[in-house]
């Protein structure tokens, strides 16, 4: 069983907290198949939440196909999460190193690297989108 | 689903002042709905409305489609919590609950004594004696108890240190996941109510400025920031609530009906906090603006 935390100070929603954690540990393998979530109600006692909050999270979390809900037992992992080979990440990283050499050598400091990393994925993303 | 309040320029007025005006709200069931103001706002006699204990001057009032206060079965469906979660200092813990059973014709003794021996409160001790985040506790066992459709709570953390806050709003939601309560519960202060209300209605002088569900809220308020501006030429579909400018910068936080289209604004997502804190000073700026006007206004 997991456990969830808040940080209220992030800016981000608690619900989306709550379903970043689950996909979390379902990547770290924390959570595996026929696993149960905490239920509503202990949730909501030990993070003093509304109840909707968790119930959003989980709904969220059954529309994307992760978890189910069996009514009057509780909502247990159904699916799992990989964000592709781990073998692909050597080749992607070394590749990512020499960009940003490559980019220090002009001159960008530390902050102006994350706003144009940054604002290349927002707009690579919404032309994924389009 | 039904509306557990529904007003309809609701007024009520103190002599000559009016504490509540042109109060106009439908609460949906299901929700836990915070009321946040300043202090003096109205919150305190809007919830007095809402149980009975204060009649309307001017406009109507409906509690879970019944009358406040008429009645038994409209008593025993409503929960209240008064400020200062007010007990029975001469009284123990074991007369409250006693009293408790007696008065209230749905009582669930089981729950009564489940949640004051969860709080570890001592049967035999006068209320008088308790620690006050206890006395919030027993006060609230009292409310949850009498299995109410609806709690009303009036500034129930506002005393509280911020532990006993913590369990004292550990334990409201339990209830309300427990016995699908709808709950309205007024503060001053918003960081009390971002993690457990889903509806909002901030009062301002009186008046309600703004009221709906804290996800529609968040989504159609944004903080947009650009070159500076002229007020006038902005485009339709911006609701602006407040706007500051420097010589070079405007910033507005603002309510949109679509998307912001002008790629001029750098658009990012507000708080809860300072959603609030933009129609609390939108109103103290109206009612600065208002007083210039008719100085009288101030008396």
């Amino acid at each position: 069983m997991i456990e969830f935390h808040l940080d209220a100070r992030s800016g981000v929603a608690p619900y989306r907290q709550l379903i970043h954690q689950v996909r979390q540990a379902l990547r770290l393998g924390m959570l595996r198949e026929g696993d149960q979530l905490p239920k509503v109600k202990d949730v909501v006692a030990g993070l003093a939440i509304n109840p909707n909050t968790v119930l959003k999270a989980y709904r969220e979390l059954e529309y994307e196909g992760l978890v189910a809900a069996r009514p009057g037992v509780g909502t247990f992992v159904t699916g799992t999460l990989n964000g592709g080979p781990l073998t692909a990440h050597g080749p992607l990283r070394r590749d990512l190193q020499r960009w940003l050499a490559k980019a220090r050598r002009a001159g960008l400091d530390d902050e102006s690297i994350e706003a144009l990393f940054a604002s290349t994925f927002r707009s690579a993303s919404e032309e994924d989108i389009a | 689903m039904s509306a557990v309040i529904e007003t309809s320029e609701l007024g009520k007025r103190y002599r000559r002042k009016w504490a509540l005006t042109d109060c106009t709200l439908s609460v949906p069931a299901g929700h836990v709905v915070g009321l946040v103001g300043p202090n003096g706002a109205g919150k305190t006699t809007l919830l007095n409305l809402a149980v009975g204990l204060l009649r309307p001057d001017a406009g109507t009032i409906k509690v879970l489609d019944g009358t406040p206060a008429a009645g038994q079965a409209q008593l025993a469906r409503v929960g209240f919590l008064a400020q200062d979660a007010p007990v029975y200092a001469g009284l123990s813990v074991a007369d409250h609950l006693k009293l408790g059973a007696r008065l209230n014709p749905a009582w669930d003794v089981k729950l009564a004594y489940r949640r004051v021996d969860r709080l570890d409160l001592d049967h035999g001790q006068k209320a008088g004696a308790l620690s006050g985040g206890q006395r919030a506790q027993l006060a609230l066992t009292l409310a949850v108890a009498k299995r109410p459709d609806l709690l009303v709570l009036d500034e129930p953390v506002a005393s509280l240190d911020p532990l006993a806050r913590r369990e004292f709003l550990q334990d409201l939601m339990e209830a309300v996941a427990e016995q699908e309560l709808s709950v309205v519960l007024s503060s001053h202060l918003v960081a009390d109510l971002e993690r457990v209300c889903d509806y909002l209605i901030v009062l301002v002088g009186s008046r309600v400025r703004v009221a709906g569900p804290v996800d529609e809220l968040l989504a159609t308020h944004h903080l947009l920031s650009g070159p500076r501006r002229d007020p006038d030429t902005l485009p339709d579909g911006l609701d602006v609530i407040s706007a500051s400018h420097t010589d070079v910068q405007t910033t507005l936080l603002a309510r949109t009906s679509g998307p912001v289209l002008d790629p001029a604004w750098t658009i990012s997502e507000v708080g809860l906090e300072d959603l609030v804190l933009a129609y609390m000073s939108q109103a103290a700026g109206r009612r600065r603006r208002d007083n210039h006007h008719h100085l009288e206004v101030q008396k």
